[in-house]
C-alpha cells in the first residue's frame, strides 16, 4: 500500500531526517515514536505530499491517503454535522451518520464547533477521516486533548478501519492499546547528527 | 466543489464572516463624498464615475485577507490540497464565492448610490454593466493575491499592495466605460476591454493561485 525508499525529508530547508526505508501493508497500522523535532510531523507531511521530499521514493497512490494534522480544519461557525458533511462532500461521499457515531458526536451533531471543547473538537477531527473513504490514514499526534474514554474510541475506530483493509501511520506519544501495531522509532534516522539542538529551532 | 461554494458562502454570511462589510463601506463612501465636496450636482456628477469605481475596488479588496489565511490557520486548507479537489478548482471557487458575497451585492446597489452622486440618467445602464463585467476581475485578482500572502501573519497590508497595481487597468477602464456612457458617447470599447480582463483573469489566475498556495503550505 505505500513504500518508501531511501527517504529524507527536510523542514525550513534543514534536513531533518535521512535514509528512511519502510513498507506498510493493507490492515497494518505504523506507530512513529521519537522526540519532539525528531521529525515526525515533517515525514507525515511529506507522506501526505504537502511538502516534496529532499530525495528518495514515496510508492503510493496519492488519492489512497488522507491526513489528520494538529488543526483540525473545522469551521467555528459551522455546525458539527455541517462541518462533517463538508468533508464528505469534498471527498465524494455522504454518509456521515457512522462516522458521527464512531467518535460519539451524534449527541452533539447541531452544536456549532465553536462551541465544542477542545477534545470534542479533536473527536470531530478524527471522525472526519472516516468520512473521507481514504484508505490510508496518516495521524499527527491523534490523541492531543482526548481523554481515556475518547482515547478507547479513537481505537475502536481504527481497528475498525484496518479489519476493512486500511491502513495508517500514527505519530504519537502515547500508547494507543494496540499491540499489532509496527513501531518506527526515527532516532536512528536523524540527519546530519553532529548538528542536532541547532535545528530545534525550526519546530518551535 | 459545490460543497466549498455552499461552505464559503454560509460561511460568510453566518455570523461574523464579513458579509455586508464590503457593501456597508461602499455605501458609507456613496454618502460621504457628495458631503465632503459639497452641494455642486455638476461636479458630483463629473466624478461619480471614478468615485464609484474607486469605492467598489476599495469595498471588494477589504475582504480579501479572508480567502485562504482562515482556512490555512484551521488547517482546511492542508486537507483541502491532500483531498480530491485539485487546488486549481479550490482557487475558482473561492473567487467565485467572493464574488457572490463581495461583487453581486455591489452591482445590484450601485444604481442607488448613483442617485446619490447625481450620476447622469444616461450612465446608469453603464454602470451595472461595468461593475458586472468588471466584479469578478477584481476578485480572480484578488483570489490570486490573497494566495500569494497566505502563510504571512498580518498579511493584509503586502496584500493590498500586491493587489493595487493590478486593479488599475480594470478601474481604468470601468471608470472610463461609466463615463462614456454618462456623456453619451460609445462606451462599447472600455466595456469590452473590461470584459476582456475578467475573462482573461478567469483563465489563467485560479492556475497561477493554486501554484501559490502549493509553494505556501511546504
Amino acid at each position: 500500500m505505500l513504500r518508501v525508499v531511501d527517504l529524507a525529508v527536510a523542514r525550513g530547508g534543514v534536513p531533518v531526517l535521512e535514509g528512511l526505508g519502510f513498507a506498510l501493508a493493507a490492515g497494518r497500522v505504523m506507530v512513529l515514536r521519537g522526540p519532539n523535532g525528531a521529525g515526525k510531523t515533517t515525514l507525515l507531511r511529506t507522506l501526505a505530499g504537502l511538502q516534496p521530499a529532499l530525495s528518495g521514493r514515496i510508492e503510493a497512490d496519492p488519492d489512497i491517503l488522507t491526513y489528520s494534522g494538529h488543526a483540525d480544519g473545522l469551521k467555528a461557525t459551522l455546525t458539527v454535522a455541517e462541518n462533517l458533511a463538508f468533508w464528505a462532500a469534498v471527498h465524494g461521499q455522504s454518509q456521515i451518520a457512522a462516522a458521527l457515531d464512531a467518535m460519539n458526536l451524534t449527541g452533539l451533531q447541531d452544536r456549532r464547533a465553536a462551541d465544542l471543547s477542545a477534545g470534542q473538537k479533536r473527536r470531530l477531527g478524527l471522525a472526519r477521516l472516516r468520512v473521507t473513504g481514504r484508505s490510508l490514514w496518516l495521524m499527527d499526534e491523534p490523541t492531543v486533548s482526548l481523554d481515556a474514554a475518547s482515547v478507547g474510541l479513537f481505537g475502536a475506530m481504527l481497528r475498525g478501519h484496518l479489519a476493512q483493509g486500511g491502513a495508517a501511520i500514527v505519530a504519537t506519544h502515547i500508547d494507543l492499546g494496540l499491540p499489532e501495531a509496527e513501531v518506527l522509532d526515527l532516532g536512528p534516522f536523524k540527519a546530519g547528527q553532529s548538528r542536532q539542538g541547532a535545528f530545534d529551532e525550526a519546530f518551535l | 466543489m459545490r460543497a466549498l461554494l455552499w461552505r464559503d458562502i454560509r460561511l460568510a454570511i453566518r455570523a461574523g464572516g464579513g458579509f455586508g462589510l464590503g457593501l456597508a463601506f461602499f455605501l458609507m463612501v456613496a454618502v460621504l463624498v457628495p458631503l465632503g465636496v459639497g452641494p455642486e450636482g455638476a461636479l458630483l456628477s463629473r466624478i461619480a464615475p471614478g468615485i464609484l469605481w474607486v469605492g467598489a475596488l476599495l469595498a471588494s479588496l477589504l475582504s480579501l485577507d479572508r480567502m485562504f489565511a482562515l482556512d490555512f490557520e484551521d488547517g482546511s486548507l492542508d486537507l483541502m490540497a491532500v483531498s480530491p479537489l485539485p487546488l486549481e478548482a479550490v482557487a475558482a471557487v473561492k473567487a467565485l464565492a467572493h464574488w457572490l458575497v463581495t461583487g453581486v451585492p455591489l452591482v445590484l446597489i450601485s444604481p442607488l448610490l448613483g442617485v446619490l452622486l447625481s450620476l447622469d440618467p444616461a450612465g446608469y445602464v453603464w454602470l451595472v454593466a461595468a461593475l458586472a463585467l468588471g466584479s469578478p476581475a477584481l476578485s480572480l485578482v484578488g483570489c490570486f493575491g490573497a494566495a500569494l500572502t497566505v502563510g504571512l501573519k498580518r498579511g493584509g497590508l503586502i496584500l493590498s499592495l500586491i493587489v493595487l497595481p493590478m486593479y488599475v487597468p480594470t478601474l481604468i477602464f470601468g471608470a472610463e466605460a461609466v463615463r462614456r456612457g454618462a456623456a453619451g458617447a460609445e462606451a462599447m470599447v472600455p466595456l469590452l476591454l473590461l470584459a476582456a480582463i475578467s475573462l482573461g483573469s478567469a483563465a489563467l489566475l485560479p492556475f497561477a493561485s493554486a501554484a501559490a498556495i502549493r509553494a505556501n503550505l511546504k
